[in-house]
């Protein structure tokens, strides 16, 4: 099968497992996420200094004592939960039990959604008690930040609810298809621990 | 068995693959990265007519004092976009071109490591360059400058006449700049991604990494200089956007925000950048200078290093531009220093290159007389540049024509001048033809002559204190002279251009007479035909050399010079068991796949290698974000959503449709 070889190596990219000889002995798919997660540090360490920067500039507008700790712990312990359900799911389909791949896929993307919507009530309750967009730097950094924060769980949650519906469908195999998740995988862990920084350095520290 | 003639009919409709691969369509979806190189480089070329005719309208207009040819606004616009063309649709592009076309080529593979996400990359770099220029038929091009800086590129005209956004922001001319800046971005990270993960992962059995080309190593520096600076520049975009559009507070004074911010982020991103632009063209050099030498490159491992380190220290010399902002004594002389030292680097690829034509057996056609162009002129713009890092020195000349002469010795007598080399350099083998070394010379010296005729008396008025970026200067300042022959150099420098269109145009319609390797050159890509087949290489080689082509060829007498190795007994049968190299190569190598060489057969046996199919979702990802752009330019929901709509669907599209694996 010369062609087979040869359309593998040249075709990695085209949503198969992407588990081929490569010179590194890292799959093409997961180098390439490796390096795109490289890239997303320097996108939120941007978007995070910026807000430590504007931190007291709140034109007299609300600062960061209008955060609900309480709260946003628990949507943090939620969106952590779902970095749990993700390797469930990655071990479910590494042992080729698809019930349970859905499910923990599933879950996990039910999880992201529930931190999604306490993101959501939490920019309601923020614009309600007068800290919109606009009112200061502080306030365009903050809902800048988690807004594009937001942004990627929402991806995630869409990759998600994507390989559930093609394990439905018989396009997302038992095990062949285990590195395609482990590399979604790989993004989500991404953007919980990006969460982890936010929730430290923008909520605790400066609120405590 | 033969992949070509029983394709699949795997797929629904919608989904299923376009399969031609010549005729007008099939560059819309083509995935090969030697289409996509071709269609990177007329694009460039298109975009450096565009801004090469900005910059003649600029020159006639400050050809005489108190010169009224423009108005103000016009020639803020055209300053601005001759900048942002000539960064980022002509330098960063043609360096994408040869990337794309050399990469694969250069490392013995068949094909990038995402070819779908190669021709994304082609495509969203052409949405940028079309949304950034439809400004002009939308109230106006972006006039705040390449740099963009905040709170001033939020100022000036709503293109469409209406108050937009929220707050009553208002719109300005520099959204387009925001906008397309940030299009063109997700073009260079898709493509660093995808230029990283080839580098590593794709390469031929033996090619180590201290055995890859030069200007594969450079584009491995490059592509990781794009994939951290991007994100940056990426952040204060979106933050002048919403700034602009939707009425934050980043750097508008006013509401407490800071403009200096902007510049910390645009510099971080921007100095980096500068080095984006001129490593591929170091790379270039360092290619054609050993082959019309014949000799190796000086120093292979100092070049590659001193590369790496100018792409750690890039990051660390971003203030010097900013050093009349007031930043303080302290962070003045830190990056001064750092400024200075990161000539350190520079100066040892100028000595390398010169070692590599010392001694050598010379020889001058157009390549090697624009590789020369370039060590030579980028040398003095080197030289202009460490005079920046003398900070009292600097604060005479930030903001004056000085600054124009020198980023003008680096980048069109570097940057453009190692391209123009590459350009004529490759094109026999792209073509199989070769470009007329006559105009090639000639295009060449009109070159020299009209870029050092421009830029050379820029540093005179700027040291005299002539300002950039000012739309006009009074009489009696004794500037006239000076720019009166620098408009003179620039018209001179379009007749250049002239002629390398006209050579473009009739060496194209020439004879195939070039052969795999007219210039009796040292790397993996002179192997191959000339222009070479859909996968390359009809065996995949081995590599056990630097110079592996060079090293097929000659061997060396006892004297260390070059002896030619008998016909046939080059290619294949060095890597008997029982010779010196043996041990240099993989074990796999030694044992080559048997799949490898199957596709070698009497019956032509290409069509059993199977090529990625081409496809028409990279097109429609891309066209979705100009779509979107507009939607926020006209503060249209609807366009917005039809953009993300396009985008996800399209992605949507990308996904199921059927793979290369998949059908067999």
């Amino acid at each position: 099968m010369a062609d087979v070889t040869a359309a593998t190596e040249a075709h990695s990219d085209a949503g198969g497992t992407g588990e081929h000889h490569t010179s590194m002995g890292l799959s093409n798919n997961k180098m390439g996420m490796w390096a795109l997660i490289g890239s997303e540090c320097l996108f939120f360490g941007a978007l995070i200094s910026t807000y430590l920067m504007y931190l007291d500039r709140t034109n007299g507008g609300p600062g960061p004592e209008i955060f609900d700790i309480p709260f946003t712990s628990v949507s943090t312990f939620i969106l952590l939960m779902s970095s749990l359900s993700m390797v469930l799911a990655l071990a479910a389909i590494q042992e080729g039990d698809m019930r349970k791949f859905r499910t923990w896929t599933l879950g996990t993307a039910l999880l992201g959604s529930t931190f999604l919507a306490g993101q959501f009530y939490e920019f309601t309750v923020f614009v309600a008690e007068g800290m919109k967009l606009d009112t200061s730097p502080f306030s365009s950094a903050f809902f800048v930040l988690t807004s594009f924060h937001g942004f990627h769980v929402a991806f995630g949650i869409l990759m998600l609810v994507s390989l559930w519906a093609m394990s439905l469908s018989g396009r997302v195999k038992p095990v062949v298809h285990a590195p395609l998740v482990e590399n979604i995988g790989l993004y989500w862990h991404f953007v919980d621990i990006v969460w982890i920084v936010i929730f430290t350095v923008v909520y605790l520290i400066p609120a405590g | 068995m033969t992949a070509i003639a029983e394709k699949p009919s795997t797929g629904g409709s919608l989904f299923r693959r376009p399969r031609a691969t010549t005729g007008p369509a099939s560059w819309f979806t083509t995935v090969d990265h030697k289409k996509i190189g071709i269609l990177y480089f007329f694009t460039a070329m298109f975009f450096f007519l565009v801004g090469g005719l900005e910059a003649l309208l600029i020159r006639i207009h400050l050809a005489g004092p108190n010169s009224s040819v423009l108005t103000y606004d016009q020639y803020n616009q055209l300053f601005t976009m001759h900048g942002l063309t000539m960064i980022f649709f002509v330098v960063m592009p043609l360096g994408s071109a040869f990337m794309n076309y050399l990469l694969p080529l250069q490392i013995g593979a068949r094909d990038v490591a995402f070819p779908r996400l190669n021709g994304f990359s082609y495509w969203v770099f052409l949405a940028a360059g079309i949304f950034t220029y439809s400004s002009l038929f939308l109230g106006g091009m972006p006039d705040g400058g390449w740099f963009g800086y905040a709170p001033l590129s939020l100022l000036g005209g709503d293109p469409i006449g209406q108050t937009v956004g929220t707050a009553g922001a208002e719109m300005s001319r520099m959204i387009f700049y925001s906008i397309g800046l940030q299009i063109a971005g997700i073009a260079s990270l898709a493509s660093a991604i995808n230029f990283i993960v080839t580098t590593f992962n794709m390469r031929a059995p033996g090619m180590t990494l201290l055995r890859m080309p030069v200007f594969t190593w450079m584009t491995l520096v490059v592509a990781f200089l794009l994939l951290f600076a991007l994100p940056i520049i990426g952040v204060a975009l979106w933050q002048l956007m919403f700034d602009g559009a939707f009425g934050a507070n980043f750097f508008r004074p006013s509401a407490g925000g800071d403009p200096i911010l902007w510049q910390h982020m645009f510099w971080l991103f921007g100095h980096p950048e500068v080095y984006i632009l001129i490593l591929p063209a170091f790379g270039i050099v360092s290619e054609v200078l050993p082959t019309f030498s014949r000799k190796p490159l000086f120093g292979y491992t100092a070049v590659v290093f001193s590369g790496i380190a100018i792409g750690f220290m890039g990051w660390g010399v971003w203030a010097h531009h900013m050093f009349a902002v007031g930043l303080g004594p302290v962070a003045n002389a830190a990056f001064g220093l750092t400024t200075m030292f990161i000539a350190v680097p520079t100066g040892i690829k100028i000595f390398n290159w010169m070692g590599t034509m010392w001694g050598g057996k010379l020889r001058f056609p157009t390549p090697m007389l624009f590789a020369i162009g370039l060590v030579s002129l980028f040398t003095i713009g080197g030289l202009s540049g460490v005079t920046h890092g003398v900070v009292p020195h600097d604060y005479q000349q930030t903001d004056t024509y000085y600054v124009v002469a020198h980023f003008h010795y680096v980048l069109f007598g570097g940057a453009l001048m190692g391209f123009f080399s590459g350009a004529y350099y490759w094109f026999p083998k792209v073509t199989g033809k070769f470009m007329n070394d006559k105009l090639g010379k000639l295009h060449f010296w009109i070159f020299f002559v009209g870029m050092n005729l421009t830029f050379g008396p820029m540093h005179i008025v700027g040291l005299n204190g002539m300002p950039r970026r000012t739309a006009t200067y009074p009489e009696g300042m004794g500037w006239e002279l000076m720019n009166r022959i620098e408009t003179a150099g620039a018209l001179l420098l379009a007749v250049g251009v002239l002629v390398y269109l006209y050579n473009l145009a009739t060496s194209l319609r020439g004879p195939k007479t070039a052969g795999a390797d007219p210039w009796d050159a040292r790397t993996l890509e002179w192997l191959t035909s000339s222009p070479p087949p859909a996968h390359n290489f009809d065996e995949i080689p081995i590599v056990q050399e630097r110079d592996e082509a060079w090293f097929r060829k000659y061997g060396s007498t006892h004297e260390g010079e070059p002896e030619k190795v008998p016909a046939g007994a080059s290619q294949d049968h060095r890597h008997e068991p029982g010779q010196d190299h043996a041990a240099d190569v993989p074990a796999e190598a030694a044992e080559p796949d048997p799949a490898h060489h199957e596709p070698v057969g009497e019956s032509g046996g290409h069509a059993a290698i199977h090529m990625p199919d081409p496809s028409w979702y990279p097109l429609i990802v891309a066209a979705g974000m100009p779509i979107g752009g507009w939607g926020v330019i006209f503060d249209s929901t609807i366009l917005i959503a039809l953009g993300g709509l396009v985008i996800f669907g399209g992605i949507a599209g990308w996904v199921l449709e059927p793979s290369a694996e998949e059908t067999h």
